[in-house]
């Protein structure tokens, strides 16, 4: 059933009343568009990737949703899903740090706010990282910082490509200069990955800023975003209140990081699987057909017409 | 460095110590125009004063301590470059069209070893503050800092920066230049290296603007300095929602020397003069240099490939996690 019909079924039975609808909300069995508050069906807006068939907005997609809409069906295999956060700092701000974390993880399910597994996208494995903004706004402590280590370090030791979806406030405060360290170690990482010449990509999701910006959000090989992401270094308060003036509209999107030149491509989500596999094709190594003698340029895959697919601008 | 003219700078906690100063200078006038001999006395207010100096500086809060890493009369990184090479030659821009006046660098002679020293400068004045923005680098000074790095390690050289920043600069033409990209890049690239690198914390370490040019073999802070993961005021600001809570944030977030040597960030505390690297420059100066010989010493015994795994060591145990058993 479309859902135009659903809602010509629906118009039959007359007006839906302002409790139902908001019943319904509650529910979940409709989702409100935050830019064009349009309503829309979410089993229908969960089919389009959480991208609004009205407006094209993104909404906010979560680690677990995120998993399965880039990795193929049943090859997502978790790693160290072990790793839990401590309290080093006994850091106490208006609650406590240990009571904020066993919240959090009774809220959201999750143990921190990355997963991180080894997966297949269109049939490539990959190493996977994804960080998820309702786990104390994705901040990076001891936890995520490992986590993403171990993964790029398994892709390395594997000779996988990396992809790291980007979505967090920056490090940790509640665990100090431990999550600050965390920034050079992930990049640390990263500068061996690199060594062995293998590819990374980190995808840019709304927000992306702090300590992450500022380490492996930034240190792709290709850099990829989702429209409209805000991504910057410092917060935009920060910013205004150092210059004590407001900003320009659009600064810290991700269109003005491509304008910019600090990303590569923005990619609407609907096309993120596919550019992504794209990219992974592209850059697999022609250097296996060589050593057997077979010219590189027969044997390189055939570089597909349009990058992104037809939706995607890569500007 | 300071001259005796000028008027010391005094901080709150001081207080006590100076009034006693003053009273010691108050009863050596009047014993002067009475004519009364008082030496004794004097003598043991002095020692009373010296003594009271050391209690201070021995127990000081975070917060206190990050008012004497904020000192102005603090030693800059040029004022340490200076004083510990045998010749030194600053150079200039990133090649990218700026010549960031918060971060300076050069070529120099340390007892005798060719190396490269850099770091960021904080003004020693109000004029000299603005010229270089307070010590807070834009995208064009941590990309100077990594072109002078890749001299250094293109000539091996070792590597000596210096840290003392607030906070990486957070401005408008920050952001479109790329702050976090120059920060990342750093981060990334001080691991390839294959010369020795030594950071030292010498005033103020302020998040990621320090960690741009701290990734070494060797992380060490002087005593009285203080390393942090955001600027105490700005976490305040977060996670109370009132900056008037700096001290609290100071205290909870753990920023002191023997605090992050214990929690294995920092690999070695540089002891300073009584009184704060500021009331006595020179004998700051004569513990780092030998800090940093020292160091050296030891890293020039291993080879290039030793020392990067070392660095990648280094970082790679920080974090402090449960691995539950599956």
């Amino acid at each position: 059933m479309s859902l135009f019909d659903w809602f010509a079924n629906r118009r039959k039975t007359g007006p839906i009343g302002k409790e139902r609808q908001e019943r319904e909300i509650a529910d979940g069995l409709w989702t409100k568009c935050e830019s064009c508050s349009v309503l829309t069906y979410t089993k229908d807006l969960r089919a389009n990737q959480m991208v609004c068939l009205d407006c094209g907005h993104h909404l906010r997609v979560f680690s677990d949703e995120r998993i399965r809409q880039l990795a193929d069906a049943n090859t997502w295999t978790p790693i160290d899903e072990a790793l839990k956060s401590m309290d080093p700092l006994k850091f106490r701000d208006r609650k406590t740090y240990s009571d904020r974390l066993r919240e959090m993880q009774e809220k959201t399910g999750l143990i921190d706010a990355v997963q991180t597994g080894i997966a297949k996208l269109e049939s490539l494995p990959i190493a996977l990282g994804v960080m998820d903004f309702r786990f104390m706004g994705g901040s990076m402590g001891s936890v995520v910082g490992e986590k993403l280590t171990r993964l790029i370090e398994r892709g390395t030791r594997e000779r996988l490509p990396v992809i790291i979806v980007c979505a967090s406030g920056g490090a940790r405060m509640q665990e100090g200069m431990l999550s600050l360290m965390q920034m050079a170690k992930i990049s640390g990482a990263l500068s061996r990955h690199q060594e062995a010449r293998l590819l990374y990509i980190p995808v840019l999701t709304h927000p992306t800023t702090g300590g992450v910006t500022a380490s492996f959000a930034m240190l792709g090989d290709i850099i990829l975003a989702e429209p409209k992401a805000t991504i910057g270094f410092a917060g935009r308060r920060v910013v205004e209140q150092t210059l004590r003036e407001k900003l320009p509209e659009g600064f810290q999107s991700a269109e003005y990081l491509l304008q910019h030149g600090f990303v590569d491509a923005i990619v609407p989500r609907t096309q993120l699987k596919k550019t992504l596999a794209q990219l992974i094709r592209l850059h697999q190594p022609a250097a296996q057909s060589s050593r057997f003698g077979v010219h590189v340029a027969e044997m390189a895959p055939t570089p597909p017409r349009h990058l992104g697919g037809p939706k995607t601008e890569l500007v | 460095m300071t001259s005796a003219e000028r008027k010391p700078i005094l901080l709150d906690f001081e207080k006590p110590l100076t009034e006693l100063e003053t009273r010691i200078s108050q009863i050596r006038e009047l014993a002067e125009e009475n004519d009364v001999d008082v030496s004794d006395q004097i003598r043991q207010l002095e020692a009373r004063a010296v003594q009271l100096r050391k209690e201070i500086f021995s127990s000081l809060s975070p917060s206190q301590r990050l008012q004497v890493a904020r000192h102005p009369r603090r030693p800059s990184t040029l004022d340490y470059i200076q004083a510990i090479s045998d010749e030194w030659m600053e150079l200039h821009g990133d090649r990218c069209g700026f010549d960031d006046p918060a971060v300076v660098g050069g070529v120099a002679y340390l007892a005798g070893q060719p190396v490269v020293m850099l770091g960021q400068q904080k003004g020693r004045d109000t004029k000299d503050n603005i010229l270089r923005n307070f010590g807070m680098a834009s995208p064009g000074g941590y990309r100077k800092a990594i072109r002078l790095m890749e001299h250094a390690d293109r000539f091996s050289m070792p590597i000596l920066t210096f840290i003392d920043t607030p906070a990486a600069w957070p401005g408008l033409d920050a952001e479109q230049f790329g702050q976090g990209e120059a920060i990342a890049y750093n981060l990334r690239e001080m691991f390839h290296f294959d010369v020795p690198i030594i950071c030292t914390v010498i005033g103020e370490g302020g998040s990621g603007g320090a960690l741009g040019i701290g990734v070494g073999d060797r992380l060490l802070m002087m005593e009285h300095s203080i390393y942090s993961v955001a600027p105490p005021e700005a976490c305040a600001a977060i996670l109370w929602r009132d900056s008037s809570r700096a001290t609290q944030a100071a205290e909870a977030l753990k920023i002191t020397a023997p605090d992050l040597k214990q929690l294995g960030i920092i690999d070695e505390i540089l002891p300073e003069p009584v009184g704060g690297a500021h009331s006595d420059p020179l004998q700051a100066t004569e513990i780092l240099r030998k800090a940093l010989l020292r160091h050296l010493e030891e890293l020039n015994q291993m080879t290039g490939q030793q020392r990067r795994e070392l660095r990648y060591q280094k970082f790679r145990k920080i974090g402090f996690f449960a691995e539950m058993s599956a």
